[in-house]
């Protein structure tokens, strides 16, 4: 994982993003806890802070909602690991979030982009 | 285990296990994976140059501190919500006041439900004392018993679960108006000495009021199925604890009657007509305190029970089946097989529902589930045969009280069968989820509540009291 930094992205949207996250990390293939939570490293490059723990209280509610199923898998010497993989639920739930975080962005977008048509307006008159 | 780390680390890593597991809403399962993952991180921090006492340390921290990790997996886990009770911080069900103040205020109504019971002895009522009365007075006084028991207990064990709930006034008073219903109606109806009707009245209204001592338990939130499931395993597990003391005040009263013979001392009489009693009605509250003391000491003793009893009773029905196709012999249609057939069903249905209340709903199909499936298949096999017989006997000799309410209770008990059965078979195959069972069991409650009602309250009318 890489250094922690300031300035991180608040709690409530990690929290928020966290379900379609996961899911769409799922929808990429096979995987385990640790390597999920490398994986949303790397998507965020290190800016959105998790407690490492609270992701598997998570992929418990995704299995009872039956969007992820989950398999022991005991490779001979090694310890065993928790693997998850989407279900068709899954796969429906992750393009309805998807859905709805572009209608979001989407609106986001457009207000930064008055935000700084405005703000350009501005700075011209004061120049 | 791969244990290239430090013994040192190896040491921490199991300390801090045990330290988990000490959480009981964190699983086994639950503490396999973050291990796993606990020593992912270690060793790619030890890769990157850290010291393993370090590296154990930030993996540790980054995992997050034990009290938010098992409150979070306690609130996933929302269908074992009776467990939040005892987590530290993070209840809103349970009244704030030490173990003491409990142990006291349980006592107090324990002892407030024997008094009331043995209250009715002021007015000469007392079918439990011997030789002082003639018989037809010992009967009239058994009938009052018979009718009367479980509205002088229950609202005993309401008023402790009210208070350990903090129930509203409003909400309490509303849980007595079924109570006096039931008192007016019971002792009002001019019901025939010893007939059928009274005796399936007194049969059927403690069913009513214990549902209503349900909506105490769930503090006023029954609405909801996964609190109701809680009733559920709480039902289960009063009721073994109960036998368990029953069991043991049992062997107590024998051995002080044994003992006081000895030496003289006649103390049968005040045994049968205050200890024996009084016990068994103080004990109504004692045990529902008990079980929602040691939850977890149940919790190890509930899964263990219905799994060694589900197979065994599945064995047996399906031998029964085997016999009756291997022989030919059908189920004779004789008056005490429908009730005999009832209690079986009753059994089943009780034997599914309460290890459904203990089963982990996010766990996969087990072999146990199957188990499930073939008894409550076998059972609907067996009661089908019977209703057939039955219906025939019926259409024979005309309508009876009691045929009427075995009848009547075996469809309420086929029905939930029939579906659950159905739910248990989507589910083996992956089509549906545990929770749908969960939902329709706890769905159904309400019509126990409402065929119980009709037992009681319609049943002597339209049966002209016999």
């Amino acid at each position: 994982m890489q250094a922690r930094r300031d300035g991180r992205i608040a709690k409530d949207l990690v929290a928020a993003s966290a379900m379609p996250l996961v899911l769409a990390i799922l929808d990429e293939g096979e995987s385990y806890g640790y390597a999920i939570l490398k994986r949303i490293d790397d998507l965020s490059g290190g800016e959105m802070e998790w407690t490492d723990g609270m992701l598997y209280p998570l992929l418990h509610r995704l299995d009872r909602l039956g969007y992820v199923e989950a398999r022991w898998d005991s490779p001979p010497g090694g310890r065993r690991r928790r693997y998850y993989c989407i279900t068709p639920g899954g796969r429906v739930a992750l393009s309805e979030q998807r859905r709805q975080w572009q209608v979001v962005s989407g609106a986001l977008q457009n207000a930064w982009h008055s935000f700084q048509v405005a703000n350009f307006a501005l700075s011209t008159v004061e120049g | 285990m791969e244990s290239t780390l430090d013994p040192s680390i190896e040491a921490q890593i199991r300390e801090w296990r045990a330290y988990l597991l000490r959480r009981r809403t964190v699983h086994h399962v639950d503490v396999d994976e973050l291990e796993d993952h606990l020593r992912s991180q270690i060793s790619e921090l030890g890769a990157a140059g850290l010291s393993a006492d370090e590296s154990f340390l930030v993996a540790i921290k980054r995992m997050g501190g034990v009290d938010e990790l098992s409150r979070e997996f306690a609130r996933e886990r929302s269908s074992q919500l009776w467990k939040q009770l005892v987590l530290a911080g993070g209840s809103v069900r349970e009244r704030p006041g030490s173990e003491y103040a409990g142990l006291l205020i349980m006592a107090c109504f324990a002892t407030g439900a024997a008094v009331a019971f043995k209250l009715p002895a002021t007015f000469g009522i007392d079918p439990f004392a011997t030789g002082t009365s003639d018989g037809a007075s010992v009967d009239a006084d058994a009938s009052f018993y018979l009718r009367n028991s479980a509205l002088l207990a229950l609202p005993f064990l309401i008023g402790f679960l009210a208070w350990k709930r903090g129930l509203p006034v409003r909400v309490v008073a509303g849980l007595g108006v079924p109570f006096i219903a039931a008192a007016i109606l019971v002792n009002v109806f001019p019901f025939e000495r010893g007939g059928d009707t009274e005796l399936l009245a007194a049969i059927h209204l403690p069913i009513i009021l214990w549902l209503v001592a349900g909506v105490a338990y769930l503090g006023g939130a029954w609405r909801a199925d996964a609190p109701r499931m809680d009733f559920v395993r709480f039902t289960g597990e009063w009721f073994i604890y109960y036998a368990l003391i029953a069991l043991g005040g049992g062997v107590l009263s024998a051995l002080t009657v044994g003992v006081f013979e000895a030496i003289g001392i006649d103390v049968a009489p005040i045994i049968a007509s205050w200890v024996l009693p009084c016990g068994a009605v103080g004990a109504v509250v004692v045990v529902a305190w008990l079980v929602e003391a040691k939850q977890s000491v149940i919790e190890n003793m509930a899964p263990v029970l219905t799994s060694v009893f589900t197979p065994l009773f599945a064995v047996m029905l399906v031998a029964a089946i085997l016999g009756m196709a291997l022989t030919g012999n059908v189920i004779a249609a004789e008056r005490d097989v429908l009730i005999l057939l009832d209690v079986l069903l009753v059994l089943v249905l009780g034997l599914v529902l309460y290890s459904f209340s203990a089963r982990d709903s996010d766990a996969r199909p087990t072999l146990m589930d199957a188990v499930h499936l073939v008894l409550v298949v076998s059972a609907l096999v067996i009661d089908v045969l019977a209703l057939a017989a039955m219906l025939s006997r019926i259409t024979e000799f005309g309508v009876t009280p009691n045929r009427m309410a075995g009848l009547g209770l075996n469809v309420v008990l086929l029905a939930n069968l029939v579906w659950s059965a159905w739910l248990l078979l989507a589910f083996l195959r992956g089509r549906r989820l545990f929770s749908d069972l969960e939902r329709w069991q706890t769905a159904y409650i309400p019509v126990y509540a409402a065929w119980a009602a009709i037992a009681v309250v319609v049943f002597p009318p339209l049966f002209a009291f016999a």
